[in-house]
């Protein structure tokens, strides 16, 4: 799966979102149980707001010093025996993963999530290799039997699908004959898995955390999904986002619990498994090989630039669960496997304005995210200011609006203009006006008055009511 | 106490009401009211659609005809909070970076004014009937004022007031939002108005007229009986 999916226009992804029904059941169900969890997690643990400038001073501290801290880990990585490559881009990473696994001889890959190989698109680079790859989180596979369908959220890739779905998915793929019960579903998922697990050659992980001082990775799942992919297959490749990177352990567990309490509003999830390089002596399990790939893919530009702190992200999804807009048209209509505020942020600065233009002017600029994030990233000024961009340096905007805000301009900025509009407006609007509303308005009121009314301005604006009033006060 | 009235371009040309009601309301409280003629728009339309320059404009416009003012008070918690971002928007700029400081240390939204300055969380008003409110995101969220108009409103005689269930949503107006992404936006006030149902409410109250002419306005084309009343209104109400 590339970052860019789905097909059609913004508009037609948005009509398509805004009539599944079922979709939009499940995803405002997710976010009502998502966001109460997240806000019982945070009043649990108490001092919610110290504990989130904590983790923006983390992430911005890594970010700040973020070369030293790659360095480190590379540094440490191979100390213990593991291999680490850099890649500038998509194609290099997954070149690299490719002749690792030919090498291997490999024919069966399983992997834990991760966004960040969705992003690179690696799985087909893999199957063209002659592999069969396996996801194994559960949305993850999911999605992947039911004809790699797009994941619609950062944390649930398959929040879009109801249990019923499910179940059709399950019955026209995988041969199931049982309920829609959760249960059933996931024991079935789990026997097919299983096997999959101890078959497979080699094992693929994303990266939660990578942590400098010892060269260890963090994995945060429910699933368990994780430490079969890494135990069991005898190598292990882990890719990881630049940026997905802590100084040490005493940070790897401020923002752990702060993962997965907005993720999720768990105090810890079923399992946090750190890794540190491949089988030692004496170790039980663990891979005989391991693999660090360290994905720029478009991050380093953002570097420096004010689009920084969408660097601190740590894909929590607790922007998405609160996200007014993504809850009525959902995850695919942001056409990018990075969805809701973060995706609006992200998907053009990794993927260009012209695939993504329209995404930072789908939000009100509620700030709901900005709440939201555990480490303080200011998402709806990051979209004002792609919307500043888009105007200023891009030059995207339309020629109606750019005429529309140069008067405004000028009109705001000019009390005699000002007074002028204003007081030449009703009759203007003369035409359009029944009943002291308009119903059906021309240019940019049109939009407004397809699905509202609009109020006709009045003859008397307040300024006149205050200026007589005024008057009558003196001549009395 | 004199206070220099920002009255916002949405209720000086469309919501004429508001503002009288505001005044009233202040005037009663005992303030003297002064109501600078030059003042036009905040900027916000210009400033969210990311023609800051345009903004910028209207916004050094607004400091100068506002810098002789002790107390700013305004019927909107979207136009304080465009006001109190000014000194961010023109950080950097020795000459507009502290007028916009001074700016905004001065400036209130209604409520907030009555209820932290005034100190007054009695008004003296009445109003029958079932009313629920609108918690607008900037006013909540970035200018902060969550408990004033609750305050205000609890004292208002023969008001029952109901919670709106789940007010943390946005109304899905948005300013320029509401007729670039209509289709989302109609998603999004409908629900709203859903809820405002939910509870059967005769009133649904707000302090912020970009909200109130979304919601108002979907509300009067589906033909539905809820009054939608902004807070001074219903403040000024005896």
């Amino acid at each position: 799966m590339p970052m860019k999916i789905g097909t059609g226009e913004f508009k037609e992804r948005v009509d398509k979102g805004i009539h599944n029904s079922f979709m939009r059941g499940a995803v405002a169900g997710a976010q009502e149980r998502l966001r109460t969890r997240r806000l019982e997690a945070a009043e649990e643990l108490g001092n919610w707001e110290e504990w989130r400038a904590l983790g923006e001073e983390i992430r911005k501290h890594t970010l700040e010093n973020l070369d030293y801290y790659l360095w480190q880990l590379s540094e440490n990585v191979a100390k213990r025996g593991g291999h680490v490559f850099f890649a500038q881009t998509a194609e290099e990473a997954n070149e690299y993963i490719r002749d690792v696994v030919v090498k291997k001889n490999a024919k069966k890959i399983v992997k834990s999530k991760s966004m960040v190989t969705e992003e690179i698109n690696l799985n087909p680079v893999l199957e063209a290799a002659g592999c069969e790859v396996i996801e194994t989180d559960l949305g993850e596979y999911i999605l992947q039997i039911d004809d790699h369908d797009p994941p619609s959220h950062i944390v649930a890739p398959a929040l879009h699908k109801n249990k019923e779905q499910i179940r059709d998915v399950f019955k026209a793929k995988l041969n199931y004959k049982k309920t829609e019960n959760p249960e059933e579903l996931a024991l079935h998922a789990r026997h097919t898995l299983r096997q999959a697990y101890l078959t497979a050659d080699v094992g693929i992980t994303g990266c939660n955390f990578a942590i400098a001082e010892s060269g260890s990775i963090t994995l945060v799942t429910n699933e368990g999904n994780a430490d079969l992919v890494t135990a069991l297959p005898k190598t292990q490749i882990t890719v990881m986002g630049m940026e997905r990177i802590v100084p040490t352990f005493e940070e790897m567990e401020v923002l752990v619990s702060l993962l997965t309490r907005s993720a999720v509003g768990q105090k810890l999830t079923s399992y946090i498994t750190v890794l540190t390089g491949p089988r030692d002596q004496g170790d039980v399990d663990g891979p005989e090989e391991f693999h660090l790939v360290i994905v720029d893919n478009g991050r380093s530009n953002i570097l420096g630039t004010e689009f920084q702190s969408v660097l601190q992200c740590i894909r929590c999804a607790a922007c998405v669960n609160v996200c007014p807009v993504y809850r009525h048209i959902g995850g695919h209509s942001y056409g990018s496997i990075y969805s809701g505020p973060i995706g609006a942020v992200l998907s053009p600065l990794l993927g260009g304005y012209d695939d993504y233009k329209e995404l930072p002017y789908a939000s009100t600029l509620c700030a709901a995210c900005t709440e939201a994030c555990p480490v303080k990233i200011p998402l709806h000024e990051l979209l004002h200011k792609h919307r500043q961009v888009i105007v200023e340096r891009e030059g995207k905007a339309p020629i109606s609006e750019k005429l529309a805000m140069k008067a405004f301009g000028l009109g705001a900025a000019s009390s005699a203009l000002y007074k002028l509009g204003s007081k030449l407006a009703p009759s203007a609007m003369n035409p359009f006006t029944v009943n002291n509303r308009i119903s059906n308005g021309p240019g940019p009121l049109k939009a407004w008055t397809e699905i509202r009314e609009f109020p006709a301005p009045g003859k008397e604006r307040f300024r006149d009511w205050f200026h007589n009033r005024q008057k009558g006060d003196h001549q009395s | 106490m004199k206070v220099t009235l920002f009255v916002t371009c949405l209720v000086d040309l469309f919501h004429t009401n508001v503002g009288k009601a505001t005044v009233e309301l202040l005037e009663r409280l005992g303030c003297e009211i002064e109501f600078p003629e030059a003042q036009t728009c905040c900027g916000q339309p210009a400033y969210n659609s990311g023609y800051v320059k345009e903004a910028k404009e209207a916004m050094k416009h607004m400091i100068r005809t506002f810098e002789h003012a002790e107390y700013i008070v305004t019927p909107s918690g979207s136009c304080a909070t465009m006001f109190k971002e000014y000194p961010h928007i023109f950080k950097g700029d020795p000459e507009w970076e502290p007028r916009a400081k001074a700016l905004a240390d001065k400036t209130y939204e209604l409520t907030q004014f009555i209820v932290d300055v005034l100190k007054i969380e009695n008004v003296g008003a009445k109003l029958k009937g079932r009313a629920t409110y609108h918690t607008s995101c900037h006013m909540t969220r970035l200018l902060g004022v969550k408990d004033a108009p609750m305050k205000l409103l609890k004292n208002v005689d023969g008001l029952e007031f109901v919670p709106l269930p789940n007010s943390h949503n946005c109304c899905g107006f948005g300013g320029t939002f509401s007729v670039k992404m209509g289709p989302i936006s109609e998603q999004m006030v409908d629900e709203k108005i859903h809820h405002i149902e939910e509870v059967n409410a005769d009133y649904l109250i707000g302090a912020d007229c970009g909200c109130l002419m979304n919601i108002g306005g979907r509300i009067e084309r589906q033909g539905k009986p809820i009054k939608v009343m902004h807070i001074a209104e219903v403040l000024n109400s005896r």
